[in-house]
C-alpha cells in the first residue's frame, strides 16, 4: 500500500461520451439477442448458459464502464467482487440444498 | 452555466460546541466518548441479560418449580439469547473499536465521525425497542426465531414484531460502524502503517467488519420475509401454500453462522494485543495469526447447516457440513498454538488482563472440544437441543468473549480514563469468574449428555437431573458476586484510582504513545511508522523516550459534534415503534412521523459540511 | 482526518482534498463496500425466489404473466438510464452544468418511467384473466389446466374469469413482488436522490466540477440498481418458463 497522497480523480482514461454511447447500443444489441432467444424454442435448457453469459456481459460492460471499475484502484473491485462471490455461492449453495437442480 | 440561478438558502441550525453536558454527549462524534456510550450501555444491556439469565436458572434449580410459567420462560431465554448476543457482546466489540482503531492505527478519528455516532444511537433506539417488549409480551421463539412459530397465527402478539424490528434497527446499526471501520482501516493508517504492521486487534476488527457486511443483509431479508408473511399473508414460510420452514433456517443461519464469528473475532484479537504485552515478548507467528483469521472468516460461509443436522436434509449435505465445519477447527487451533508460542518463555506477567486472557485461551478450548464433538452430525443427533449445545455456547462465548473482552477492559481501562484499575478486586473479580463459569456451564455437559433438553421450563422429579442443575445455579451466584466486584472496582478506580501514566504496562502498539487518558486530539503529531509494533520499535531505539503531556491549548482541527445523528436515529425509533403500533389512531401515522423525522435527520445532515468552514479555532 | 502532509494548524474544510492512506476517496470506498454488501441483500432475495421457483401449489405462473416484450422495453429504458447517468456525470467533469442537469433530468425521468411500468405490471398481474376452451383441446399452462378442471363442467363451453396473481396467491406471487417490489424501492430511492442533487445542483459552489463525488456516489447506486435488474431480467422473466425442478 502506498503511503499517504492527496487523494484526487487519477484516472488513466476517462471513455468519451461517444464510447458510452456504443457501450448503450451494445447493451441493447445484447438485450434484443436475449429476447430473441428467449423465443427459440428449439434451444430448450440450452437456453440457460446462453442467456446467463450474455446477461454476464451485460453485467461487465455495465461495472466495467459505466461504474467505472476498469480504469479505478482494483480494491474497488475487489471490495464489490467479494460481496458479488459471497452473493452466488449462497444461492448456488441454498438451490442445491433444496434440490432446485 | 446556471439556467437560473435560484438563491437557495437552507436554514442552518448552528452547530453544538459546548465541550461538556448532556448535549455534548448527545451531539458527540469523538470516537473515545462513542467507545465509552458503547460499553456502559453493553454492561448494562449485559446485566439485564444476566438477569434474565438468573430467574431461568433458578426457575431450574429444582425439578417442577413454578417461578415463572412456561410462557414467560420462552420470553427469558429468547430476550436472554438475544439481548446477549445483540445487546451486550456486539455493542462491547463495538466499544473497543470505537475508542482503540483510530488510536492503534495513528489517526484522529474514524473516517466518518458522524455516521459513528449514527450507530450508536441507532443501536440505542434497537436496544430500547427490544427492551421494553417485556412490557406487553416479549419475544419467545428463541434468539433465531424458527418458522411457523413467528407465524402470526402462532404468534399473534407484538413479541415477535418486536424482536424483528429491533434486530433491523441494531443491523442497520451494525452495518454503518462496519462500513465505517472498513474505510478506515483501509484509509486512515498513519503514514508507514502498512496493512502486515497493523496490530492483530486491527486486523480482526476489519475482518468482523467485512463479515458484518455480508452476513446482516442476509437476515435483513429474511426478517422482511417474515414481516410481510406476518403483516400481509404472505407465503415465505406458509406451509400450507408450498412454503418452506427449513428456507428460515437457511437464511438465518447463512447469517448467523458469520455472526458467531463476528463475536469471537475481536476477542481474538484483544487476546493477541494482551499476551505479548505481558509476556514481554512478541507476538508469535503474526501472519499466521492475521490468516488464520482471515481464513476462520472465509470458511465460516461454509458450515451453516451444521445448525441443522436434526432437520432432515439428508446425507450428503450433512456429511459436506460435518467436513467443513470440522476443518475450520484447523485455523483455530492454528491461533491457540501460536498464543501458546507466544507466551513460552516470555517473562510472565499474571495480572489482571493477563490472567483473561489466559482464561479465555483454556475457557474457548473446552467450548472448541465441544464444538467438534457438535461437528459430527451423527453425535450431533444426540446432542442437538440438549443442554451439551448451551454447554458449547456459553464456554465459547462466556469464557471466550466475556473473558477476552474483560481483558481488554482490563488492559485499556488506564487509557480511557487515566486512573489505575484496582489489581485486588480484579484479580477477585477474575477468579470468581472463573469458578462461577465453570460451575455453571461444565455440568450442562452432563444433563445434556443424560438427555435434559434445551428450553424447557421445567423437568420431573426422578429424571436424574437435580443435582447438576442446581450446582448451575449456584454457580450463577458465584457470577452474581464477580460481577458486583467488576462494578465496585470500576466505580472506586475511575473515582479515586490512582493517576495512570501513558504506558503503565510498557506495552508495544500506539495507543501507550500518547498521554492517559487518551486527549481530544489523540496524536499532537501524527507518527511515522517503522515497524511493527512501532512503539516499542521506538523504545528500544530511545529508551529515555518520554510521552509528553496532553496539550493545554491546541489548534488541531478536529471534526464537529453535530445533532443529527441522534436526530436521524430518534426518527428510526419513532418510525419502528409506528410499524409494530400500526393501528394507533390513523394507521401508520406514527410511522410517517418517524420516517419524516428521519428524512429532516438525514438531509440536514447531508447538507450539513463536515467541518463548519466558519469554525476557526479548536477548544 | 488531517494527515502528515497538512500541518496540524491547517485547517481541512475541504473534504475532497482529505490525505487518505490509498489516495482513494472515503465516501467512494464506502460506497462500493456498500454495493457489494447490497450484493448480499439482492442474493438472498433471488436465492428465494430460485428455491420457490416452479413449486407453487396453484395459481398464475410465470409464462400465464409474464409479457416479456413489455418488460424488455422497462429493461431498455432502465439500461438507457444509466447511459444518461454516466454522460451527466461526464458532463459535470467538463463543467458543463447545463448539459449535467439535462441528464440528470434525463436518468430521473427514465427511472420514474421504470418504476411505473413495474407498478403497471404489478396492477395487470393483480388482475389476471383466464379463458379456456373447455371442448376443443389445446395446448394449457399447468394454471390454465387447475382453471380447466376446477370449471369446465359438462355443458360449459368455455370459461372466463378473473385470476389475479397477488403475493398471497402463492410462492411464485410472494416471491416474485417481494425480489421485484424491493428492487423498484430502490429504483424509487435512486430517483428521490437523483432530483436532490438535482435540486442541489442550482446552489452555488455546491456541486462544481471539482466537487462532484456526490454525483459520482449517486451515478454508482444507481448503475448498480441497473445490474441488478439486468440478473433479475435474466432469471426471473427469461427463465420464467424453466420450472428447473
Amino acid at each position: 500500500m502506498s503511503d499517504n497522497q492527496i487523494n484526487s480523480e487519477v484516472h488513466t482514461d476517462h471513455p468519451t461520451s461517444l464510447q458510452y454511447f456504443k457501450i448503450a447500443v451494445i447493451l441493447v444489441i445484447i438485450t434484443a439477442i436475449e429476447v430473441g432467444i428467449f423465443y427459440l424454442e428449439f434451444l430448450g435448457y440450452f437456453i440457460i448458459p446462453i442467456l446467463l453469459v450474455l446477461s454476464a456481459g451485460k453485467f461487465y460492460l455495465v461495472a466495467m464502464y459505466y461504474m467505472h471499475l476498469k480504469f479505478d484502484n482494483k480494491l474497488f473491485t475487489l471490495l464489490f467482487i467479494s460481496g458479488f462471490t459471497v452473493a452466488t455461492g449462497v444461492i448456488l449453495a441454498l438451490m442445491a440444498l433444496f434440490r432446485a437442480f | 452555466m446556471t439556467l437560473f440561478p435560484i438563491q437557495i438558502s437552507i436554514p442552518s441550525i448552528p452547530r453544538p460546541v459546548k465541550p461538556t453536558g448532556l448535549w455534548s454527549w448527545l451531539t458527540t462524534i469523538d470516537h473515545k466518548r462513542i467507545g465509552i456510550l458503547y460499553g456502559v450501555t453493553a454492561f448494562i444491556l449485559f446485566l439485564s441479560g444476566g438477569i434474565e439469565a438468573t430467574l431461568m436458572r433458578l426457575q431450574l434449580s429444582g425439578p417442577e418449580l413454578d417461578l415463572v410459567s412456561a410462557e414467560v420462560y420462552n420470553q427469558l431465554f429468547t430476550m436472554h439469547g438475544t439481548t446477549m448476543i445483540f445487546l451486550a457482546i456486539m455493542p462491547m466489540g463495538a466499544a473497543f473499536f470505537n475508542f482503540i482503531i483510530p488510536l492503534q492505527i495513528g489517526a484522529r478519528d474514524v473516517a466518518f465521525p458522524r455516521l459513528n455516532a449514527f450507530s450508536y444511537w441507532t443501536f440505542l433506539a434497537g436496544a430500547i425497542m427490544l427492551k421494553l417488549s417485556w412490557i406487553g409480551g416479549a419475544t419467545n421463539a428463541g434468539w433465531f426465531g424458527y418458522a411457523p412459530l413467528t407465524s402470526v397465527s402462532q404468534n399473534p402478539g407484538t413479541g415477535i414484531d418486536f424482536w424483528i424490528i429491533s434486530l433491523q434497527i441494531l443491523g442497520v446499526a451494525s452495518l454503518a460502524a462496519a462500513f465505517n471501520f472498513i474505510v478506515t482501516i483501509i484509509n486512515m493508517r498513519a503514514p508507514g502503517m502498512h496493512m502486515m504492521r497493523l496490530p492483530v486487534f486491527i486486523w480482526m476488527s476489519f475482518i468482523t467488519a467485512i463479515l458484518l457486511v455480508l452476513a446482516f443483509p442476509v437476515i435483513t431479508v429474511a426478517l422482511i420475509e417474515l414481516t410481510l408473511d406476518r403483516y400481509y399473508d404472505f407465503n415465505f414460510f406458509n406451509v400450507a401454500n408450498g412454503g418452506s420452514v427449513v428456507l428460515w433456517q437457511h437464511l438465518f443461519w447463512v447469517f448467523g453462522h458469520p455472526e458467531v464469528y463476528i463475536l469471537i473475532l475481536p476477542a481474538m484479537g484483544i487476546v493477541s494485543e494482551v499476551l505479548p504485552v505481558f509476556s514481554r515478548k512478541p507476538l508469535f507467528g503474526y501472519s499466521t495469526i492475521v490468516l488464520a483469521g482471515a481464513i476462520i472468516a472465509f470458511m465460516g460461509w461454509m458450515v451453516w447447516s451444521h445448525h441443522m443436522f436434526t432437520v432432515g436434509l439428508g446425507p450428503a449435505a450433512n456429511a459436506i457440513f460435518t467436513i467443513t465445519t470440522m476443518l475450520i477447527a484447523v485455523p483455530t487451533g492454528i491461533k491457540v498454538f501460536n498464543w501458546l508460542a507466544t507466551i513460552w518463555g516470555g517473562s510472565i506477567k499474571l495480572n489482571t488482563p493477563m490472567l483473561f486472557s489466559l482464561g479465555f485461551i483454556a475457557m474457548f478450548l473446552i467450548g472448541g472440544i465441544s464444538g467438534v464433538m457438535h461437528a459430527v452430525s451423527a453425535s450431533d443427533a444426540q446432542q442437538q437441543d440438549t443442554y451439551f449445545i448451551p454447554a458449547h455456547i456459553h464456554y465459547a462465548v462466556f469464557g471466550g468473549a466475556i473473558m477476552a473482552l474483560m481483558s481488554g477492559v482490563h488492559y485499556w481501562f488506564q487509557k480511557t480514563t487515566g486512573k489505575m484499575f484496582g489489581e485486588i478486586l480484579g484479580k477477585f473479580h477474575f477468579w470468581t469468574l472463573m469458578l462461577g463459569q465453570n460451575l455453571t456451564f461444565f455440568p450442562m455437559h452432563f444433563v445434556g449428555l443424560e438427555g435434559m433438553p434445551r428450553r424447557i421450563y421445567t423437568y420431573a422429579e426422578g429424571m436424574g437431573w437435580d443435582l447438576w442443575n442446581g450446582v448451575s445455579t449456584f454457580g450463577v451466584f458465584i457470577l452474581i458476586i464477580s460481577f458486583l466486584a467488576f462494578m465496585l472496582n470500576v466505580i472506586k478506580s475511575w473515582k479515586s484510582g490512582p493517576i495512570a501514566p501513558a504506558d503503565p504496562w510498557d506495552a508495544r502498539t500506539l495507543e501507550w504513545s500518547i498521554p492517559s487518558p487518551a486527549p481530544e486530539y489523540n496524536f499532537s503529531e501524527i507518527p511515522q511508522v517503522k515497524a511493527l509494533d512501532d512503539w516499542w520499535v521506538t523504545k528500544q531505539e530511545n529508551p529515555d523516550i518520554e510521552v509528553p503531556d496532553a496539550l493545554e491549548n491546541h489548534s488541531i482541527h478536529l471534526p464537529q459534534p453535530s445533532y443529527w445523528p441522534f436526530v436521524t436515529a430518534l426518527g428510526i425509533l419513532i418510525a419502528a415503534y409506528g410499524v409494530v403500533f400500526n393501528d394507533l389512531l390513523v394507521p401508520y401515522l406514527i410511522a410517517g412521523i418517524g420516517t419524516l423525522v428521519t428524512f429532516i435527520g438525514v438531509y440536514s445532515w447531508s447538507l450539513e459540511p463536515v467541518n463548519d468552514p466558519d469554525e476557526h479555532t479548536s477548544h | 482526518m488531517a494527515q502528515s502532509e497538512i500541518k496540524d494548524t491547517d485547517h481541512v474544510s475541504d473534504v475532497e482534498h482529505e490525505v487518505t492512506s490509498t489516495g482513494l476517496n472515503h465516501r467512494k470506498m464506502l460506497m462500493w463496500a456498500f454495493l457489494g454488501s447490497d450484493c448480499m441483500f439482492f442474493g438472498a432475495l433471488i436465492a428465494t425466489y430460485l428455491v420457490y421457483k416452479g413449486k407453487s401449489l396453484s395459481g398464475p405462473q410465470p409464462i400465464d404473466v409474464f409479457d416479456i416484450p413489455v418488460t424488455s422495453v422497462s429493461t431498455f429504458v432502465l439500461l438507457m438510464s444509466s447511459m444518461s447517468m454516466v454522460l451527466a456525470y461526464s458532463a459535470l467533469t467538463k463543467n458543463n452544468m447545463k448539459v449535467f442537469r439535462i441528464w440528470m433530468i434525463s436518468t430521473a425521468i427514465k427511472g420514474a418511467t421504470f418504476v411505473g411500468f413495474q407498478v403497471y405490471e404489478f396492477a395487470s398481474f393483480s388482475k389476471h384473466h383466464v379463458h379456456v376452451e373447455c371442448n376443443e383441446s389445446h395446448e394449457m399452462t399447468t394454471f390454465e389446466t387447475e382453471v380447466f378442471e376446477a370449471e369446465c363442467k359438462p355443458g360449459i363451453d368455455s370459461f372466463s374469469g378473473e385470476y389475479g396473481l397477488k403475493p398471497q396467491t402463492n410462492l411464485f406471487g410472494t416471491t416474485f413482488y417481494t425480489l421485484t417490489g424491493l428492487h423498484g424501492a430502490h429504483v424509487t430511492l435512486g430517483v428521490v436522490w437523483l432530483l436532490s442533487l438535482l435540486l442541489l445542483s442550482f446552489k452555488k459552489g455546491v456541486i462544481t466540477k471539482e466537487k462532484n463525488v456526490d454525483i459520482d456516489l449517486a451515478a454508482l447506486y444507481w448503475h448498480f440498481v441497473d445490474v441488478v435488474w439486468i440478473v433479475i431480467f435474466t432469471v426471473v422473466y427469461l427463465f420464467g418458463v424453466f420450472p428447473f425442478s
